[in-house]
């Protein structure tokens, strides 16, 4: 069985605060110890996270970070000495990011998409475009690993184009590992596109598999080989619901790895410490799962 | 009628739990689901849809490859990289592609076109929905898979609620909020009286607490808080309890990590449902009276 390492694997789920965040991280910790069985050098592994209105990864993996660059979407400006008042701009913007007021063009930034359309098609050339902050991008290191993520400012509703930005930084060499926003939305779209294989994480409740069910449509939809980790997988002593486990067998969804409930878990993550830090068990469960990752690729080939 | 938003920046923390149980122990309210790209709280309030609508948000260009004179300015003028020229599946020729999951419906394609061959379509992005529950009614949706969280179908959503809340003289609006600080947020705040914002004492918990706190200010929202699973980290839960004291945010509750939340979720009943079934003594039966007292009386 071989090991691909350079894959650009995603950890998604459809319901938020399935443990996306603790897969990823953990995966990124167990396949980077410099002692592990794998030997992927550090500095040929990358951990990006792509969940940019809530970006938690750093708590966990408490990286050195050295630079953080802005990122801008172009808005309009309108000269007002070169504006003849046509209203053309406005008509044109779809996002009803310019409106014709009383004889002036007024400008909404939070609306505008930064198509350029407007600017473009002024017949005077009155509009120019101007750099507007919607977040931040930050990168560090963790030991030799590469760290990157995305932040998106407050008050600001433009999470896609971060997204777009910080997946230019994706190195095809290398091994990468996404942590995604939850939901179905474009921002998962965004954060989707290019991977090489899904990690779709879920719970074994009526929520999990529901948001499984959606999660997993996105990722049929842009035919990306996915597999799925249950987490909390014994929560209930019951044995819980098993519709989750029957859905996967009914989709042919490889099973990945399975991580029962367990206070001291819940308690190690509460901390912001990794689960493979503390419990050797699971550092193996980890390279497992990358190996099944793996297996499961290959065999789709 | 009063307005209850349900927020957490985090997912997973317990919002859709809580608005359930809230919804149980009120009377006259009217409920909304505003999580529109995750929808769960019908699950727990099993809705007889009454009325489903198509919702059209949006555009989406479409080519016309007859029409299509490989100038590629579309491609050229695309600022979201959706128009791409790919080989043809023979490598004879190539062929302008639009993708429409990366198209965000600017038009400026069709502007730029010399020969006609881009449509603009309006984007059938989701449905949404007017259900009865044994609450009140239920105002929901889903958004198509993949398509713009952009707000307007949450927007939609709550003020469909709105109007039928007020037609029908409830007495409180109770919305399930999505994750996040994104657009859908943002939009659930439009006429929110109070946001119950539900956190864990996890470093994440409060670390979205603190995004999602700060963008209720931003937008001038009245908020207060309350620590679900108080009792899995009791460092971390003081941690939030000094982080609100100092932001002048009330914590109306502590609730503790209670297996039988997961348990009412397989079937299919709120939690105060299924507590209610036991004695009253309960401390989680107690902790969700005292918060729904709290809310109920911040919010009149």
């Amino acid at each position: 069985m071989g090991v691909n390492s350079n894959l650009t694997i995603v950890v998604a789920s459809g319901k938020g605060g399935t443990g996306k965040t603790t897969i990823a991280t953990n995966l990124a910790r167990a396949l980077s110890r410099e002692d592990g069985d794998l030997r992927i050098p550090q500095e040929m592994i990358q951990l990006i996270d792509c969940d940019v209105e809530e970006p938690n990864s750093h708590l966990f993996l408490r990286p050195e970070l050295l630079e953080r660059k802005e990122v801008y979407i172009s808005i309009p400006e309108v000269d007002g000495e070169k504006c003849i008042q046509c209203a053309r701009c406005s008509e044109f913007c779809v996002y009803n990011a310019l409106a014709y007021i009383k004889g002036s063009i007024l400008i909404f930034p939070e609306l505008c998409h930064g198509c350029g359309g407007c600017s473009f098609i002024c017949p005077a050339h009155a509009i120019s475009e101007s750099q507007r902050i919607i977040g931040w991008i930050d990168q560090g290191k963790i030991g030799k690993m590469e760290f990157l993520q995305g932040e998106l400012k407050i008050g600001t509703p433009l999470a896609p184009p971060i997204i777009k930005q910080l997946k230019e930084a994706i190195d095809q060499d290398k091994l990468t590992i996404i942590d995604a926003p939850p939901g179905t939305s474009c921002s998962v779209v965004s954060s989707l596109y290019g991977a090489d294989y899904v990690i779709l994480v879920t719970e074994p409740t009526p929520f999990g598999l529901n948001d499984l069910k959606l999660a997993y449509e996105v990722v049929q939809k842009m035919q990306i080989p996915c597999g799925v980790v249950i987490n909390r997988a014994d929560l209930l002593s019951s044995g819980g619901d098993i519709s989750v486990e029957d859905f996967c067998r009914e989709m042919d969804i490889p099973i990945l790895l399975r991580i029962p409930f367990n206070r001291e878990y819940a308690s190690c993550y509460a901390r912001g410490d990794l689960l493979v830090d503390q419990f050797p068990d699971l550092q193996k469960a980890f390279i497992q799962l990358f190996m099944a990752v793996c297996a499961n690729k290959e065999g789709m080939n | 009628m009063k307005q209850l938003l349900v927020i957490s920046g985090k997912g997973g923390t317990g919002k859709t739990s809580l608005t359930a149980s809230l919804a149980a122990m009120s009377k006259e309210i009217i409920l909304a689901d505003c999580d529109v790209d995750a929808a769960d709280l019908h699950l727990v309030v099993n809705p007889d849809v009454l009325e489903v609508h198509d919702f059209y948000g949006g555009k989406v260009a479409k080519i016309n490859p007859s029409k299509c004179s490989q100038c590629h300015q579309c491609v050229t003028h695309c600022r979201f990289q959706a128009i791409q020229v790919e080989l043809d599946s023979l490598f004879w020729d190539t062929q302008v592609k639009i993708d429409p999951m990366l198209c965000e419906g600017c038009t400026l394609c069709r502007y730029v076109c010399p020969t006609g061959a881009i449509d603009i379509d309006n984007n059938l992005c989701g449905e949404w929905f007017v259900s009865d529950t044994r609450f009140g009614p239920l105002i929901h949706a889903k958004l198509g898979i993949g398509e713009e969280n952009s707000g307007k179908l949450v927007t939609k959503v709550l003020t469909t609620a709105r109007e039928i809340g007020e037609r029908e003289e409830r007495q409180l609006l109770i919305v399930d909020g999505p994750p996040g600080i994104g657009c859908p947020v943002i939009s659930s705040f439009s006429g929110t009286d109070l946001a119950l914002t539900v956190t864990e004492p996890t470093v994440s918990g409060l670390h979205d607490l603190e995004r999602v706190l700060d963008l209720a200010k931003h937008f001038t929202v009245n908020c207060v808080v309350c620590i679900n699973k108080a009792d899995l980290n009791r460092e971390m839960t003081q941690k939030i309890i000094i982080y609100c004291q100092k932001n002048e945010v009330e914590v109306v509750g502590q609730i503790p990590f209670d297996k039988r939340v997961t348990e009412a979720i397989c079937l299919e009943m709120t939690l105060w449902e299924l507590l209610n079934q036991g004695d009253g003594e309960d401390r989680t039966l107690q902790a969700l009276k005292e918060i729904y007292r709290k809310v109920i009386s911040l919010i009149e």
